[in-house]
């Protein structure tokens, strides 16, 4: 398969960036979308050009490191998709895509398609936890969970932190990411202790990430490559609500 | 060098109990005057830097990701073993110290393995506490599931995702930390140099791979949980980042590397389709637990699977090991799917893979019970291939997965560097000759978690530290030499972008040093990889700039580690003429095709100390003696 990408360009952080164009071609359709871009990288080198920047790792749709816009949707027009489970028969042979990165003010780019989104991480230093040390806790079955809780829990801590949800929300929220961590702990027994002050202090440090607010656009559930739903959002505005009249 | 490995005195099972009693401690009041570097923020590196904190120690926590979080323990799917025998199937300590060390065919410790197992089940109960969201059944207490090489239930998992929970779990203890103030953790950070003082480790040199400043760190003690190497063989389940280069580096200032030959063959994973692929993706070994393996009995029958009857189609795991079934250990499940599609019978394309089929767990169970357990599994094959793993088998052929080999360590997890230690998969300690499945977030975890915390203690009380600061002349001379080999790859200018030379060594491994070895394969390859270095050298074209982000100057720099590391691997398999769990000598086999050790000649580990450039390593021999588990033949029949 042939391609034509328009690929946005941007050296560091202070640059202003622009489109670029290039052409790809004898692509297997059974190549994975980054590995179209390696093939793409390839030939840059061999002209001398520098190589598009982009995060990656596992390249199996678990580690978060991968994430851009594709044709102007966050991980490409596939449900449950993270960039690196994008596969190129999902395209039409000759198709021209477009490839950005993240865009949201609390993820800089700081090289091509590469942000930064350590806000993320301070997020979770802020109260993503359960203050527990190591050792001196009881036997693992010593508190039953029911399994629905323990299942709607998993559903939650599948979050991979990739911010998709951020770069596919009109007002870059990061409700979903936010609610995903304090739906999973809210649902169980060992995150009761610090249930309130948990969600005061993440919602606290996510407003001055300078994130915005979620008005139910759901395009974060859309486009979340684990499906994470928002109803944990509906359940984050009632822990917090609790949590400030209680 | 004379190996001591530290291993207390005592019966087995109080072995490690009265090293916590004789080993010091430090003063609450003085842990806050040391500090310790733990670069690598995995399983074994996120619990370690995080217990370390939180016991009062100053942390530097290093990662050359974006966050602690990406690290690659984050991609392990089907579980974690811990002897709870919660499922009253006859499960204990000892039982699983023994399948361990069974399981990795006789070449480990006995009195780490027995510690590792002792200390496994305060994992569950520390990731519990911590929300990791384990499966459960209907009564809210914890399932579990079986894996290969045991025949009890002990393997605990949230979903196909229990990597990701638990790196999570650990990657939040962290957090705390890090926002606490306790542990200071910089991104972006590829550890280019260890540095040695006076005969110490004490601290690493890096370069921060978003400004491309070489910057110099410096501490009482450094911690490498960098994981494994098996990349070298470019093709591999690993991520695509994960490297051996702080390894490498602590090897060539005297660290000794051990047993760098014992690679791990994961048998099920999606077989090769064309020469783009960038990797391999691995489906869990838990689907063993409902998958049945098989080929069709005649070679080249080009019928749908389906169409296959049930009489004609060979259950060949189930066929050579009635006792553990489609549930052999990995060496023995990838070497038996090579020497079917070797023999002709492999099925597909490119006849290198054979089914896995659930046929029978959907007919027997229904297709929602399948889903509940293995969705993302089953989700993740679709889209790789494009088949409904519903409708129709897996195809599945081995690839390479996790390295057993690693930095030598002593029973304190330290390396023959004083004030090095390393943890997790980078050090040797646990698995033998070949891993047990859901050993390895075990092995992550109890290092840092529950062994390193008390050993370390012991160290820094036991030692009398200079002060140092980051213009001392060994930190100034790796610094320039870091900077100066950075100038170097950006010099080379040659033709071929550095992945093609890495594919090529891959090639060249897997082909001569995979999952059959001979002394003529290995003596070919220990040609051809020194040609490929020179080829590198001469010839690699790294395009960018030293001061910004840089992907082919950071690949570069790993594949140069690469290609010095595969020399040694293939060495060390040259050497060792025997056939031990992954390692597989075509020579040195039984009748029936099984694994024949020589536990005369080989029954050591084998840790190679550097020499120099283009010189040949020197062997290491630390005896392994079996007191309380005979050696025997490994027998899953």
């Amino acid at each position: 398969m042939n391609f034509t990408l328009k690929i946005w360009r941007q050296k560091n952080q202070n640059d202003t960036g622009k489109f670029e164009t290039y052409e790809v071609r004898s692509i297997s359709p059974d190549a994975s979308f980054l590995e179209m871009l390696d093939v793409l990288n390839n030939q840059l080198v061999m002209e001398d050009r520098e190589p598009v920047a982009f995060d990656h790792d596992c390249r199996e749709g678990i580690c978060g490191s991968c994430g851009m816009m594709i044709n102007g949707r966050a991980h490409g027009k596939g449900r449950k998709q993270a960039t690196c489970d994008v596969r190129m028969r999902s395209f039409t042979d000759g198709q021209t895509i477009t490839v950005e990165p993240w865009r949201a003010n609390p993820f800089p780019v700081i090289k091509d398609l590469i942000v930064d989104r350590t806000a993320f991480d301070r997020i979770m230093q802020a109260g993503g936890f359960i203050s527990v040390r190591t050792g001196g806790v009881p036997d693992a079955n010593s508190t039953p969970v029911r399994k629905e809780n323990a299942e709607e829990a998993m559903d939650a801590a599948a979050c991979i932190g990739c911010g998709a949800c951020v770069a596919a929300c009109p007002n870059s929220s990061a409700m979903l990411f936010v609610a995903a961590k304090v739906s999973q702990f809210a649902l169980l027994p060992q995150g009761q202790p610090e249930r309130k002050e948990r969600v005061q202090k993440m919602v606290a440090q996510m407003d001055k990430e300078g994130f915005g607010n979620c008005s139910n656009n759901y395009a974060c559930e859309a486009e979340c490559p684990k499906g994470i739903s928002v109803t944990h959002i509906a359940r984050l505005n009632r822990e917090f609500l609790l949590a400030k009249l209680t | 060098m004379t190996l001591d490995s530290k291993i207390p005195d005592g019966p087995i099972e109080k072995k490690w109990s009265n090293h916590r009693f004789n080993m010091k401690l430090v003063n609450p009041s003085n842990r806050r005057k040391y500090s310790i570097i733990v670069v690598g923020t995995g399983l074994a590196g996120a619990s370690a830097a995080a217990s370390l904190a939180e016991l009062g120690y100053n942390v530097i926590s290093l990662c050359y990701h974006e966050s602690p979080r990406r690290a690659h323990s984050i991609a392990a799917q089907g579980g974690i073993n811990a002897p709870k025998n919660y499922a009253n199937d006859g499960d204990s300590i000892y039982r699983l110290f023994y399948d361990t060390l069974k399981g990795g065919d006789y070449r480990a410790r006995e009195a780490n393995v027995y510690r590792l197992a002792e200390v496994s089940g305060s994992i569950i109960d520390q990731c519990v506490a911590q929300g990791v969201p384990f499966a459960r059944d209907y009564a809210g207490y914890l399932d579990m599931r079986s894996f290969g090489g045991a025949q009890v239930s002990r393997t605990f998992y949230s979903r196909g995702q229990t990597g990701q929970q638990l790196l999570l779990g650990a990657y939040s203890a962290l957090s705390r930390q890090i926002g606490a103030g306790t542990v200071k953790f910089f991104d972006r950070r590829e550890m280019m140099e260890l540095v040695v003082v006076d005969g110490m480790a004490r601290g690493i040199i890096c370069r921060n791979l978003r400004t491309g400043v070489i910057e110099s760190y410096v501490a009482d003690a450094v911690v490498l949980a960098t994981g494994g190497y098996a990349n070298t063989f470019y093709l591999s389940t690993m991520a695509k980042a994960s490297n051996a280069t702080a390894i490498w580096r602590a090897y060539k200032k005297g660290a000794l590397f051990a047993n760098p030959c014992f690679t791990q063959i994961h048998p099920t994973c999606i077989p090769v389709s064309g020469d783009y692929q960038s990797k391999l993706t691995l489906m869990s070994e838990s689907l063993r637990n409902d998958g049945r393996i098989w080929v069709p009995k005649k070679s080249g029958d080009s019928r749908a699977p389906s169409q296959i009857p049930e009489n004609e189609r060979d259950y060949y795991l189930e066929r050579l090991y009635p006792s553990f079934g489609n549930l052999v250990p990995r060496d023995v499940a990838s070497r038996r799917a090579k020497e079917i599609c070797d023999k002709g019978l492999g099925i597909g394309k490119t006849k290198m893979a054979v089914y896995l089929d659930f046929a029978d767990a959907i007919k027997r169970n229904g297709k929602h019970w399948i889903e509940e357990k293995y969705g993302n599994l089953f989700d993740m094959y679709h889209e790789i291939t494009a088949e409904d793993p519903y409708a129709d088998p897996m195809r599945i052929y081995p690839a390479v997965h996790y390295m057993m080999g690693g930095l030598w360590v002593d029973y304190n997890l330290m390396s023959t560097i004083p004030g090095l230690f390393v943890i997790g998969e980078a050090n040797f300690s646990d698995h033998g000759a070949n891993r047990l499945g859901a050993s390895a977030l075990m092995q992550g975890l109890a290092d840092g978690y529950f062994i390193l915390p008390y050993t370390m203690s012991d160290y820094l009380a036991k030692t009398k530290f200079s002060s140092l600061a980051i213009n001392h002349s060994e930190f100034e001379k790796a610094n320039k030499s870091v900077a100066e080999r950075v100038e170097k790859l950006l010099a080379i200018n040659g033709k071929q972008p550095v992945n093609e030379i890495h594919k090529k060594l891959g090639k060249v491994m897997w082909d001569f040093v995979g999952m059959g070895r001979n002394e003529k394969g290995l003596k070919k390859a220990l040609k051809l990889i020194p040609e490929i270095r020179e080829e590198f050298w001469n010839d690699a074209k790294v395009v960018g700039d030293s001061d910004n982000i840089s992907i082919e100057l950071e690949k570069a720099g790993r594949i140069a580690d690469f290609l010095e590391l595969a020399e040694l691997l293939a060495f060390d398999a040259l050497h060792r003429k025997e056939s031990c769990g992954g390692h597989f000598r075509e020579e040195c086999q039984t009748p029936e095709g099984e694994a024949l050790r020589n536990d005369k000649k080989f029954a050591y580990a084998a840790a190679w100390e550097f020499t120099g450039d283009g010189k040949k390593p020197k062997l290491n021999k630390e005896p392994l003696t079996f007191e309380y588990v005979k050696p025997s033949e490994r027998s899953y029949k």
